[in-house]
């Protein structure tokens, strides 16, 4: 993964948020990606989400696997620790690194090989177990870092740029989550950071794993005529009907919104989602109706996009566990250790 | 009825050996290990070797209990009773007993003629008859038919009734239907036998004082407390045999210790709260995964798992080796290759485990010998884990980890300290310039490290692709060895930190003898067997991976030396070989990998074969 430092410029006139810093703090390495790469509109939507949240950098885990979308947590948030670990295996290691440190704010980031092919079992997993953390899914049907291959989320009939079509059943993460308990299903298109920024920040204040599954085009390998994961289809095709909002805690709600058919939710840390534009019927807290829907748009050739599902009252995987509020990483050594006098009468039970 | 075709004149005290041949779920594990924890109270060196098959039940499945006053207690291949309990294996089970000793089976039905040896004497005790007179329940009568020939055993050697009596009393103390069923059928079973044969046998029991201060524990549990001693708060794995014991056995030990009260918990809510989580993993890749992830976090983490496990997590095990994450392993081997014969035991994982991953590797392992150094072994795993920031595997076996050893008492120095290596607080940071990974190397070749969520002067970003020192993406040749180069000799810098090779040096040895692991009984038994045979052999058991230079020189002093291991390749030699540059022709492999513990007389007949050539 190579990456070049970037300068940083300061500049006065940037704007700073609530803990003193502007979004430059939220910027990292200069991307090595093509010119255009889908992936980099997220990296941009991070970052401003980040800054928007006020989240201090150092409590930040960014966390891939392998792939071009892997290579991305360099480029934002650079005073965040992270961690490119092995293709598929990202969600495993956040899965540890959330079990020893429950305070920090987790952010995965994937593609559609990574995720739906060879780690597809650590996300069903992962979702299982209701891991804390935002899952990013940065989804281009495409194999891109060698050269160009189906991945499990292209679609049938769409094209490689060169080849024949593809015949197989596409691997919707959303509907992947849907079936595995997921706690909160959204999907975005990333060239549409409006609605991406107000998703990332709902899913860092969900408690447990806020799946996100981001269209994201590559422009080298699968942005011609006849794919389904490229800028102009999806400009043609996204059904934007599920829109919705973020509200911080403690925040005023602004008056703007239309809040006749609003619906609003609120999160673990008291901040508050609200979807506006939903269409009639449709109900986010629904998971046969939810499913009905992306079925139902998807026949008509369309990708429902947006925050489509929440279930805010499951329990993460250390509510299911019982572990303490604290990070088990802080227990000091001595609360840990039985000492001599319990080994030596344990030892009474072994004669 | 006792046919007494046999003449056995001399009289063996606290020597012997029995074999019991069961049909497995069936319920006779427990009546055989309640034998052998009778033995052991009586303060006699004992040892129960369980050789059960990879089923729940209905197969074939054989306990061995050797008692030994010197404290051989190896694996014996000659059997002076066998308990022949199953049928469908009467032959070979008929043909396994020494000449000149017992057979004891259930003549409620009678012996194939054919069967009958005229060198052995056939003990018929009619248990199926007894069992279905006295109880009623059918389950009952099936189970109680392991406790009566128990008692018939327990008669038959000397051992203390009264003593058998309340361990099962212990047993079921919380049960007293269940108690009084045990009870009965012990007594009948010990009396059958006193009113039908002569008690005891020419080889009996009789009460010492050689288990004092010991205990009866397996690998796997005492593996489990060195974990919860060592404070491990994180782990993941995945069930496999012969490992899964350890993780039961850390889950209930947290249980018990690692509870946090909760004062006044809200309504529905538990009044404490879990210093620990263990999670059952998708698989062994995940597993391992969840240990690097914690390892990075600062928590101590540890997984257990067998060779097909160890396979799996080949791939994270190398990026924790490179980007020098620590990781503790516990892998109790089995049979390989592949699936293998999960329920047998070996040694075959030593060169997996040396060199796990893709590209150059190498990384720290631990022999233990016995369930006391599965536990003292594993709080130095945890030690030698994080203070080299690697990977650390103890490599137990089914033989370990799955019998019930006698061992001395395991204890605990209070004013112990866990080393958590080289890690750099806010404090550290902020009398820092800047922070790189992987510069200011210490005497040992380790860098610093910094956790998640310190201070943003300390972030960093992990790769598994090429870096540098700075731990920079690279490219560049020269960067990229420099840090692999500093990886090897912190590698080498850990031989210090395992634990050092047990030797043992005998006047006018001729040859050296060189194991690891759960070979040490009877390798020190075929040591001392070679000795009366007029053959002096040194001793040298293998503990750690780097080897010291005490290895080589152990290797180089003798004209030749034998290794003896439980692999078919000789792993052992070839990774002594391969790492100290000693001549391979200096070490003469003497193999034993069917999958059964290590008995001497396989060493003894193997080191005489070779001297005779």
């Amino acid at each position: 993964m190579t990456s070049i430092v970037k300068p940083i410029i300061p500049l006065a006139s940037l704007p700073m948020n609530e803990i003193g810093l502007t979004i430059r703090d939220y910027e990292g390495a200069v991307s090595t990606l093509c010119a255009g790469c889908g992936h980099d509109s997220v990296t941009a939507a991070i970052t401003h989400a980040f800054w928007e949240l006020s989240t201090p950098p150092h409590t930040i885990a960014k966390l891939s696997g392998i792939g071009c979308s892997s290579k991305t947590p360099t480029y934002f948030v650079r005073g965040a620790h992270g961690f490119n670990s092995a293709h598929g295996r990202m969600a495993t290691i956040a899965t540890g690194a959330n079990a020893a440190n429950r305070e920090l704010t987790y952010i995965g980031i994937s593609g559609d090989g990574d995720s739906l092919s060879i780690g597809i079992g650590h996300l069903a997993h992962a979702i299982r177990r209701n891991v804390n953390m935002i899952y990013v899914i940065e989804n281009n049907g495409v194999y891109g870092l060698t050269k160009g291959q189906f991945s499990a989320s292209a679609d049938i009939g769409s094209r490689l740029k060169k080849g024949e079509p593809n015949a197989m059943a596409p691997i919707d993460p959303v509907l992947l989550g849907l079936s595995m308990g997921a706690t909160f299903l959204a999907r975005s298109f990333s060239g549409d950071k409006a609605q991406l920024v107000p998703i990332l920040k709902a899913a860092a204040a969900h408690n447990g794993l806020a799946l996100i599954d981001v269209i994201s085009p590559c422009v080298t390998f699968n942005d011609h005529e006849g794919s389904t994961k490229s800028y102009r289809f999806m400009r043609e095709h996204e059904v934007k009907e599920i829109q919705t909002d973020f509200i911080p805690i403690r925040k005023e709600i602004h008056k703007s919104l239309n809040e006749n058919d609003a619906t609003e939710i609120t999160m673990h840390d008291g901040s508050v989602v609200r979807f506006r534009s939903v269409p009639s019927g449709y109900d986010p807290y629904d998971r046969q109706k939810v499913e009905e829907y992306i079925r139902e748009r998807r026949s008509r050739g369309e990708i429902a996009t947006g925050l489509l599902y929440v279930d805010e009252s499951a329990l993460d995987v250390h509510e299911l566990n019982n572990t303490p509020d604290y990070a088990l990483n802080t227990v000091p050594y001595q609360k840990l250790c039985p000492g001599s006098a319990e080994l030596a009468k344990m030892m009474m039970s072994f004669r | 009825m006792a046919i007494d075709t046999a003449e056995d004149t001399t009289v063996r005290v606290n020597d012997f050996a029995i074999k019991l041949a069961n049909v497995n779920g069936t319920g006779s594990a427990s009546a055989n290990s309640l034998l052998m924890q009778a033995i052991f109270r009586m303060g006699i060196p004992v040892s129960g070797k369980n050789l059960f098959p990879s089923n729940i039940q209905g197969l074939p499945t054989w306990y061995e209990i050797r008692v030994n006053k010197s404290g051989y207690t190896a694996r014996a291949l000659d059997y002076d009773l066998m308990v022949a309990m199953n049928s469908a294996t009467y032959e070979e089970d008929i043909e396994d007993v020494r000449s000149g000793g017992y057979v004891l089976y259930d003549s409620s039905w009678p012996l194939d003629q054919y069967l009958l040896r005229p060198d052995v004497t056939f003990l018929g005790v009619p248990l199926a008859r007894m069992c279905i007179e006295n109880f009623a329940a059918p389950r009952e009568r099936i189970l109680m038919k392991n406790v009566a020939y128990a008692g018939a055993v327990v008669a038959l050697v000397g051992i203390d009734i009264e003593l058998v009596s309340d361990l099962l009393s212990e047993t079921f103390a919380r049960n007293e239907l269940l108690r009084e069923s045990n009870q009965n059928a012990l007594r009948l079973g010990y009396n059958y036998a006193k009113e039908n044969f002569q008690c005891p046998l020419p080889f009996r029991v009789e009460p010492m004082d050689a288990t004092k201060n010991s205990i009866l524990i397996d690998g796997n549990t005492a593996a489990a407390l060195g974990c919860l001693y060592a404070g491990a708060t994180v782990s993941g794995w995945y069930p496999i045999t012969p490992a899964t014991a350890v993780m039961d056995n850390f889950t209930r030990l947290c249980a018990q210790f690692r509870r946090e009260p909760v004062e006044n918990p809200a309504p529905g809510e538990l009044p404490y709260k879990n210093n620990y989580l263990i999670i059952q993993a998708e698989d062994e890749i995940a597993a391992i995964g969840m240990v690097l992830g914690a390892s990075w976090s600062g928590a101590r983490a540890f997984t257990s798992t067998s060779g097909p496990g160890i396979s799996l997590m080949n791939e994270l095990l190398g990026l924790a080796y490179y980007t020098e994450i620590p990781a503790v392993l516990i892998d109790v081997q089995r049979t390989g290759p592949s699936t293998g014969m999960p329920t047998r035991t070996q040694q075959s994982d030593i060169l997996l485990c040396a060199y796990a991953s893709h590209g150059d590797t190498k990384h720290i392992l631990l022999f233990p010998a016995n369930p006391r150094e599965c536990f003292e072994f594993a709080v130095q795993c945890f030690d030698i884990a994080e203070r080299f920031q690697t990977p650390v595997f103890m490599l137990s076996d089914l033989d370990i980890g799955m019998n019930d050893w006698v061992v001395p008492e395991l204890t605990w120095d209070d004013s112990y300290v866990p080393d958590r290596g080289r890690v750099l607080n806010d404090v550290d940071l902020a009398g820092m310039a800047e922070f790189f990974r992987y510069t200011d190397e210490d005497s040992e070749f380790v860098t610093p490290r910094t956790l998640p969520g310190s201070d943003s002067k300390g972030a960093y970003f992990i790769r598994g692709s090429g870096h540098d020192k700075f731990g920079i993406y690279t490219e560049d040749s020269e960067k990229y060895q420099e840090v692999v180069d500093r990886l090897k000799k912190k590698h080498a810098a850990s031989a210090t930190h395992v634990p050092a090779p047990v030797v043992e040096r005998h006047d006018g040895a001729t040859v050296g003898i060189i194991t690891l692991g759960g070979c040490d009984l009877a390798v020190r038994e075929a040591v001392d067997q070679l000795a009366d045979g007029g053959v002096v052999a040194d001793f040298m058991r293998v503990r750690g991976f780097p080897f010291v230079p005490e290895v080589r020189q152990f290797v180089e002093e003798h004209d030749y030396c034998f290794v003896v291991e439980q692999n078919r390749d000789a792993q052992l030699r070839s990774l002594i070989c391969i790492e100290t540059g000693v001549a391979i022709e200096k070490m003469r492999p003497l193999l034993a990998y069917g999958g059964f513990p290590l008995s001497a007389r396989q060493v003894v007949d193997g080191v005489t074969s070779q001297l005779e050539n």
